[in-house]
């Protein structure tokens, strides 16, 4: 047996976009094992909502995260209307879903480019992001904000779109559809890059279900979960399937979010055909009083908002679990046993979101 | 597979305007619903401090008696919400973003007209912005 040796991987990393710690234990230049650690950009934002009345706190809970800020807002609202029992009108209910696939659009596009840099292919992460503006221009233009979008409140929804910017916005994304099929073929076709991923940090479908893995990381282990069949939002009036890969190696990781591009144009135009006319909101009095658990799909998984009122205008207690931190066992497992060099790789294909894991 | 896949996208990007703008000298895109700073209109402004009262983040102070309304742009994270709850609509969202800030900068104190009742003896006597570090 050859001497153990630990390397520190992180905080701060020159693929790692996200401040995750990791002390990987080698045997020659293969982990062992692996202890991570976090606490590096922790905010305590779920203890602020004792201070905050609760209306105010959907622009604090928005904030959790950078990348998916608009799935925790719809989430954080509709666990609110749940104990409250409000009726969200259902052109609202539209709207949310619309922003919620524009923001999965925006989030894996992101991620794409980043995985590209990761492996040293800067040509494709510029053309992800390239791409990328035009869904943060379409948000801006119909939220105001490019990615925290503070549209989302209890009750509804801030801002309309007129039916005129909701054809435009499909035919931008219609437009962008050749555009994304040349991205997304480098990373299906491109033989450096299978080379690169195919057989790299395999998770076995047994380890995916039993480490509790969610999103993207577990369709690409086989185990078809997506939360948005649930039918929260508009999702259940909309026929969509979700994306599943079998070899659950980074390949299909990456194969599953790049499929996911299309989906979500899918979902988007449905929206559009189907969307009612009528209120976008319903006046809220009153506090909520109860406890519920909301789950929602994010770009990068299952998340869950539990939050405890006791009708008071301040929460007791609001408690979120993210999808990076259940991501965080499955990827102990997947390092275990990796080449040095694939560490950033296997990192990166769970699409790590620290500050949203910290909060 | 492939070959001269890249090509493409190479004379594509050659004949095409550049992608980015030349940012602070040109002006960043902006679009009518742009959140970028908060102005007021110090002579509609009555002091009611909803707009205090709304902010998640504690930017914004009302002196009721000194007639002041004052906004840490350190602290504001442009969200639209006091421009929604004020009364006398005299908050207004502007779509260009502030200047870059340091961390000791950003206060703006602005004194304002006050409560109606007071309006006829002097109007809007110190209605005139002033900034203060």
């Amino acid at each position: 047996m050859s001497k153990q040796i630990t390397v520190p991987f992180g905080p701060q990393h020159p693929v790692l976009p996200e401040p995750i710690h990791l002390d990987l234990v080698l045997e020659d230049e293969r982990v062992v094992d692996v202890i991570p650690s976090i606490g590096y950009v922790h905010r305590g934002l779920e203890k602020l909502v004792e201070k905050r009345e609760y209306p105010e706190y959907i622009y604090v809970a928005e904030r959790i995260c950078g990348i998916c800020s608009y799935v925790h807002s719809n989430t954080y609202a509709e666990c609110i209307e749940h104990i409250m029992k409000i009726e969200v009108p259902e052109r609202a209910q539209y709207l949310r879903t619309i922003w919620s696939e524009y923001s999965r659009l925006h989030s894996h596009l992101l991620w794409l480019g980043l995985f590209a840099d990761g492996m040293g292919f800067e040509s494709v992460f510029m053309n992800a992001w390239k791409l990328r503006e035009h869904i943060l221009d379409d948000m801006e233009a119909t939220t105001g904000g490019r990615v925290i979008q503070g549209v989302c409140k209890v009750g509804g929804v801030r801002k309309d779109i007129t039916p005129e910017k909701l054809d435009e916005m499909v035919k931008g994304l219609k437009g962008m559809e050749p555009a994304l099929r040349d991205l997304t073929s480098v990373f299906f076709n491109d033989a450096s890059v299978s080379h690169r991923l195919k057989g790299v940090g395999i998770l076995q479908k047994g380890d995916a279900y039993t480490l509790g893995a969610v999103g993207p990381t577990a369709r690409g282990s086989g185990i078809g979960i997506d939360l948005r069949q649930t039918g929260y939002a508009a999702y259940g009036k909309i026929n969509f399937k979700p994306v599943v890969e079998q070899s659950g190696d980074c390949y299909a990781r990456c194969a599953v979010r790049a499929k996911e591009l299309f989906t979500s144009i899918d979902i988007i135009e449905q929206c559009v055909k189907k969307i009612p006319e009528g209120p976008i909101e319903v006046k809220v009095t009153g506090a909520p009083d109860g406890e519920y658990f909301a789950r929602a799909e994010q770009p990068r998984g299952e998340v869950v908002h539990y939050i405890k009122g006791n009708g008071k205008r301040n929460l007791v207690r609001h408690r979120v679990r993210t999808p990076t931190f259940t991501n965080i066992p499955p990827l102990v497992t997947l390092l275990k046993g990796c080449e040095l060099a694939d560490v950033p790789m296997i990192v990166l294909s769970i699409d790590p979101c620290v500050g949203c894991a910290e909060r | 597979m492939t070959y001269f896949e890249m090509t493409k996208t190479v004379i594509k990007s050659l004949f095409s305007r550049p992608a980015t703008l030349m940012y602070p000298v040109k002006p960043a895109k902006k679009t009518p619903l742009s959140r970028g700073h908060v102005t007021i209109n110090p002579a509609g402004c009555i002091t009611c401090r909803s707009c205090q009262r709304k902010c998640p983040t504690q930017a914004i102070c009302v002196e009721v008696k000194e007639k002041t309304w004052q906004i840490d742009q350190m602290r504001c994270v442009v969200c639209d919400c006091c421009v929604e709850v004020c009364p006398t609509k005299c908050l207004t969202m502007d779509t260009q973003y502030p200047v870059a800030l340091t961390a000791r900068g950003g206060v703006i104190k602005v004194t304002v007209a006050g409560p109606k009742k007071k309006e006829p003896v002097a109007p809007v006597d110190g209605a005139k912005p002033e900034k203060k570090e």
